[in-house]
């Protein structure tokens, strides 16, 4: 029942994937990335990663790609205009090595395979709560928690800086 | 979880190789961005799977702050597409090209 689900998340995922790239309308292409988040969140579910599948909602999709919406509306592009001899060569060999380095990945994964066994669920279950993120969070790695507010305020004032008028 | 580790990590690495050739054809910079931000998406589902398998919470937590600066990189990388539009009247990244070279 779960690699079914699995499965079907994962091919959704590489559907969405494929068809933002190939879309040349770049808002179709930022509702298949939005698709495609939903996919992902259901995955991190799957790995019993509860606190980040919301997350990757809330956060990707709620706060990021509304971002890119918005802008996208905001400066009103057209379509990408049909791609020239030259560019039509670049496409070629990108997909050709894309190709030849997934190859390379997957026949890895599967050749060599990994020693890692699946824990039993309940280990995996109680390592993706809210509770045990904040103990981490808040424990473990606070340091580096309180200087990703820092980067937050810093990115803030870059983002007003940069979009603002001159003058 | 009865689907074993590999079959995650094959996932994200056709993820990864989409984004990546997402990246290299694309000629729109906001494509361009959601393409990467594709990637480091599906880096955030390895993370997770490793995590989840592994019985660490290092892998989360790493995810939790790669979210952070994601969300950092897409106010200012935004604003930096909004800064050019408003210089060139283009998004299209072969005709920004005052840096290359």
């Amino acid at each position: 029942m779960e690699s079914l689900f699995f499965f079907f998340l994962a091919a959704f995922a590489v559907t969405t994937a494929v068809l933002m790239v190939l879309q040349r309308s770049p808002l179709v292409s930022a509702v298949y990335l939005i698709a495609n988040f939903f996919a992902l969140a259901a995955l991190y579910l799957l790995l019993r990663a509860q606190l980040l599948a919301v997350l990757q909602i809330v956060v990707y999709t709620g706060a990021i790609m509304v971002l890119v919406v918005f802008v996208i509306m905001l400066l009103n592009l057209g379509d990408e205009s049909r791609s020239r001899v030259r560019i039509a060569l670049r496409t070629w060999i990108t997909v050709v090595f894309a190709a030849g380095f997934l190859a390379e990945v997957v026949y890895a994964l599967l050749a060599g395979g990994t020693s890692v066994r699946a824990p039993s669920v309940s280990v995996a279950e109680s390592l993706g709560t809210v509770e045990s993120m904040g103990g981490a969070l808040f424990g473990t790695y606070l340091l580096p928690f309180e200087v990703t507010s820092l980067l937050l305020i810093v990115a803030i004032l870059g983002a007003v800086v940069l979009a603002k008028k001159k003058g | 979880m009865d689907v074993p580790l590999p079959y995650y990590l094959c996932l994200s690495a056709v993820l990864f190789v989409v984004g990546a050739a997402g990246v290299l054809m694309r000629r729109n910079a906001i494509v361009v961005f959601m393409c990467i931000e594709l990637m480091l998406n599906s880096v955030n589902l390895t993370l997770i799977a490793f995590s989840s398998f592994l019985g660490s919470i290092t892998g989360q937590a790493l995810v939790f702050f790669a979210m952070a600066v994601a969300a950092a990189e897409a106010a200012v990388g935004l604003a930096i597409v909004i800064a050019i539009y408003r210089n060139k009247q283009t998004v299209n990244i072969e005709e920004i090209n005052i840096l290359k070279w």
